[in-house]
């Protein structure tokens, strides 16, 4: 709230709302959209090769960052268990491609979605569903100890690949075309992030989010209401995982292997981490986190070779500390994130552009 | 049928027994008071019929039905609503956002993704906002409100969805005496529609609300009855007098 100039009248309040975030996010759009374009025109096929599939990476990583950012952003849940719901739909793809060479993405998208969305339903319906509201470090911990077991399951089974994991060595297929690592990979994964983005945007804005919006602030309260809070808690957590599993799924084809880590609290506090760096509760933090964290990882692992992890962490503390709603939270108000639910007549709405 | 019926309420922390076989019954459009020396039990008898405890034993009916084990949320949905002792608006959503958290809190979460019912609500969260006198304050965060404004905003969330029975704790805690005034003129005109029962320190305010009064003391119903008759009752007076 110490952004909120509350010295402005009402109108001018409303002429505010959204701009900031939406200018974040239409500069995004416009970056991703034209940046191997950009690539192309500044350096060498090689170079510009290497850049674009480290921003398809990004996409990708993107994706995973939002879905941690809808669950723990938006749901209020702590959830150190999201990359069992990336690496699980990872592996589901990467076998099934290995053992009867499925690599349509019109059956592996669809599935990475569908493992993410069960792995999750049943994690939660484990974690989330009781009598009495679980508590946040709950649900950390049930999701982290899922995601631990899940990596230690993969290291140990033989038919997983164990330590070595799974390759992918089909690329992913839609109809006749073969997209391999480059710009067809990369505008594949935009799509999905500009898609998913939206739909996230739209929920987060809806009477739905209102009520998320609620939840978050005053669990208690808002049962008197005649909320169910635990059904909202469960879309949620479900909803994240689907995120995560389309991610997963991408990221195996992409990256064209799948091994343990991935589904492990590496991952997991990766996604934590990005979006904790980037802003929680914004969306446009999630994929600011993993832009720049990915891209700090890449220049810092270059020219400090031992001590990259340390510098890094030291950075990731500093926003954190000092600004606990990350690098989005240095141009975005408190009330600006929250957002405003109120219908406006039939001026333009809040969903709309990315 | 009364409207609603709570029989031999016990509840009981630890050691501690806070209510011990109280009864209490509010017929239809009937403003209900309930008063009693500190740690006579009132909030903890209005929590238990709002469903924020469980009792130790007893029944609580409403509208014919049995609600003792209902959760909180089924009980709101039934058309009971309460509102808090300490204000528990939400800080950091608008006014206007309060009143719409409460008033579409009937429906299903596929219909409030879609947004589908935003439009058509916008006239019931603004005359709830007039009714109250917060319509200037519609946009303003409801953390910013002054206190009396937030205890009317908190009246008005527990009225947007129609309940049947209103459960109000201490509406007029901590604030002016022309706050209270105003506050007694916002609640009377809802007596056609719903009933209240009002947990209140201030007397003169209960008196002036009530049809009928319950005095609790120690957990249990020490005197039923019309205001004049609570007035009158020596017992009251003893208590009040030695407790107070």
């Amino acid at each position: 709230m110490a952004n909120f100039d509350s010295g402005t009248s009402g109108g001018s309040r409303i002429v505010r709302r959204f701009r900031v975030i939406t200018i974040i996010e239409l500069s995004m759009l416009v970056v991703f959209a034209f940046l191997p374009l950009l690539l192309s025109v500044v350096w060498s096929a090689d170079d510009s090769f290497f850049w674009i599939v480290f921003t398809t990476k990004v996409l990708i990583l993107s994706l995973f960052g939002l879905s941690f950012d809808l669950v723990w952003g938006f749901g209020g849940m702590l959830s150190f268990g999201q990359a069992l719901f990336f690496g699980g739909s990872g592996y589901v793809v990467a076998v099934l491609a290995r053992d009867l060479d499925v690599s349509s993405a019109f059956i592996v998208i669809p599935l990475s979605v569908i493992v993410g969305l069960i792995l999750a339903l049943l994690l939660a319906a484990f974690l989330l569903v009781a009598r009495k509201p679980p508590s946040l470090i709950f649900i950390a911990l049930g999701s982290l100890t899922g995601a631990y077991a899940a990596e230690r399951l993969a290291r140990a089974w033989y038919y997983l690949g164990g330590q070595n994991g799974v390759s992918v060595t089909h690329p992913l297929t839609i109809g006749n075309i073969e997209l391999y690592e480059g710009v067809g990979f990369y505008y594949l994964a935009f799509g999905f992030l500009f898609f998913v983005y939206l739909g996230c945007r739209f929920l987060v804005r809806s009477q739905f989010g209102l009520v998320l919006a609620g939840i978050r602030q005053q669990e208690e309260r808002i049962k008197f209401f005649g909320y169910q809070v635990q059904t909202y808690k469960v879309i949620m957590f479900t909803l994240g995982g689907g995120i995560a599993g389309l991610a997963g799924g991408l990221y195996a084809f992409h990256e064209g292997f799948v091994w343990p880590t991935l589904m492990g609290p590496t991952y997991s506090t990766q996604a934590v981490l990005y979006v904790l760096f980037g802003g929680v509760g914004t969306l446009a933090g999630a994929l600011i986190g993993v832009a720049a964290i990915e891209f700090a990882t890449m220049f810092l692992a270059d020219y400090f070779q031992n001590i990259w992890p340390i510098i890094l962490g030291g950075l990731l503390l500093v926003v954190v500390v000092f600004r606990p709603t990350g690098l989005v939270g240095l141009l975005v108000s408190e009330r600006e994130r929250i957002g405003s639910f109120r219908w406006r007549g039939n001026k333009k709405e809040e969903s709309g552009n990315e | 049928m009364a409207l609603l019926e709570a029989n031999g309420i016990r509840k009981v922390y630890g050691e501690l027994t806070a209510l011990d076989g109280a009864e209490l019954t509010v017929e239809s459009n009937q403003f209900h008071g309930l008063i009693g020396p500190n740690g006579s039990g009132k909030t903890t008898l209005l929590k238990c019929i709002a469903g924020a405890e469980t009792v130790t034993a007893g029944t609580v009916w409403f509208m014919g039905d049995e609600i003792t084990n209902n959760s909180a949320a089924s009980r709101a949905r039934s058309g009971m609503s309460l509102k808090f002792q300490i204000t528990s608006v939400f800080d950091l959503l608008s006014v206007y956002d309060n009143v719409l958290l409460s008033l579409q809190a009937d429906q299903p979460p596929w219909p409030l993704i879609c947004s589908r019912t935003r439009r058509d609500l916008h006239s019931g969260v603004m005359n709830i906002l007039q009714q109250f006198r917060l319509a200037a304050h519609a946009d303003a965060l409801a953390g910013e409100l002054s206190h009396g404004q937030k205890q009317w905003l908190e009246i008005g969330m527990a009225m947007a969805p129609n309940p049947k029975l209103l459960l109000l704790d201490e509406p007029t805690a901590g604030m002016s005496p022309e706050e209270r005034r105003v506050t007694g003129e916002l609640l009377r005109p809802i007596k056609s529609t719903c009933s209240m029962l009002i947990v209140e320190h201030d007397l003169d305010f209960i008196k002036d609300m009530s049809d009928v009064i319950t005095v609790l003391e120690q957990g249990r119903v020490l005197e039923r009855g019309t205001p004049r008759h609570i007035e009158s009752s020596e017992r009251v007076q003893e208590v009040y007098v030695t407790r107070v």
